[in-house]
């Protein structure tokens, strides 16, 4: 890439009214210190609190989804936004801090250098910062197994959704995103597509503000969700992409 | 070979011209789309045929080797209503994804919109 990259951070996010205003001015001083060419927007997604009031006193885009679609949707339209404005490069980054966003640019080198299609930023490579709870990795492990099976690759942190993605990504993600929780079966899609797909070790933090969309009560449909998710989109897939 | 008992004919004429009704009525007050009013009235001409037709059931059952007729009756209509089922759950996810992306067509014109408007502030 020649000119530098146009840059879109998409924050997805629901009741964040604590955490986004510090989460997009991190970004913000990120983009000021890398002098990146980033733009930064947040999707809105139908909060009950008062994010969207704080979001508009932001100086960042955003977009205000009418009707909650959970963070699949989120992050669909996020897409959708980066794909259809040219953009040549877009990150997702959670709004309720978990993602420090110092870490960004170490995502983004492999794209610049066009070594992947795709970055993840995995809290499992250095076994160092936020690394949840036991279950959880429990969970996670058994998505990283999952995602070997179909797609042959291992992905140590395949539920994180720190991640970076190029244009070739995006006009995939922009015609199909997974619904409800879309990280581990995003994978088997970037997998079945042939993208390359990167794991850096970056450093994560414990949740600043707001809860997590999965609860323990939730957790069995969860797992049932998104086994199921990525065993139809890799059915899907194979036949289509063959 | 039993018939229908009449009294029982007789509740099941009156139920299905109530049930003709209320799908007459649904269709024209625009509540009822044409192409699920089709099925509806399909369903509701065959129970007509069966309660107008006495030994309708037990005609077809004997054909079709069924020893005891209600059973036949069962099978089918448990069979018509999964199929039914099935087909709705097939508009509901067309229309979860339409809805979707109206969502997303809704939510980029509020954002191209906020910026015209800053644009001509400033103007």
């Amino acid at each position: 890439m020649s000119t530098t990259p146009r840059i879109l951070v998409v924050i997805p996010c629901y009741n964040e009214e604590k955490t986004i205003a510090s989460v997009v001015a991190q970004i913000a001083e990120c983009r000021r210190l890398h002098q990146l060419n980033l733009d930064i927007l947040v999707v809105n997604d139908c909060s009950r609190d008062n994010t969207m009031r704080v979001v508009r006193q932001l100086d960042c885009l955003c977009l205000d989804l009418p009707v909650n679609l959970g963070i699949g949707g989120a992050m669909h339209s996020g897409y959708r936004y980066a794909y259809r404005y040219n953009y040549d490069i877009a990150i997702q980054v959670d709004g309720d801090g978990q993602h420090p966003a110092n870490e960004i640019p170490s995502l983004l080198t492999p794209l610049f250098s066009d070594k992947a299609d795709v970055v993840i930023g995995s809290r499992f490579l250095n076994r160092i910062g936020f690394q949840s709870t036991f279950t959880r990795r429990l969970g996670i492990r058994f998505f990283t197994g999952l995602n070997w099976l179909l797609i042959g690759q291992t992905i140590r942190d395949s539920t994180s959704g720190f991640r970076a993605m190029n244009r070739r990504t995006l006009a995939i993600v922009d015609g199909y995103y997974p619904d409800e929780y879309p990280e581990p079966e995003a994978i088997v899609q970037f997998g079945l597509h042939k993208l390359r797909i990167r794991e850096v070790p970056v450093e994560m933090l414990e949740r600043q503000g707001g809860v997590s969309s999965i609860t323990s009560f939730k957790s069995i449909y969860y797992m049932a969700k998104v086994t199921l998710g990525s065993l139809f989109l890799f059915a899907r897939l194979k036949n289509t992409l063959r | 070979m039993d018939a229908i008992p009449f009294k029982v004919q007789i509740f099941s004429i009156l139920g299905v011209l109530a049930f003709m009704y209320i799908v007459a009525r649904l269709i024209v007050r625009g509540k009822l789309r044409e192409e699920y009013s089709i099925i509806w009235i399909l369903g509701t001409v065959l129970l007509a045929v069966f309660s107008v037709w006495r030994q309708g059931l037990q005609r077809i059952a004997a054909l079709l080797d069924v020893y005891y007729a209600p059973s036949l009756l069962f099978l089918i209509a448990l069979f018509a209503i999964i199929c039914f089922l099935l087909h709705l759950s097939i508009v509901v996810s067309k229309f979860q994804s339409q809805i979707k992306d109206l969502t997303y067509e809704l939510a980029l014109l509020k954002q191209e919109k906020l910026v015209d408007d800053k644009k001509t502030k400033t103007a």
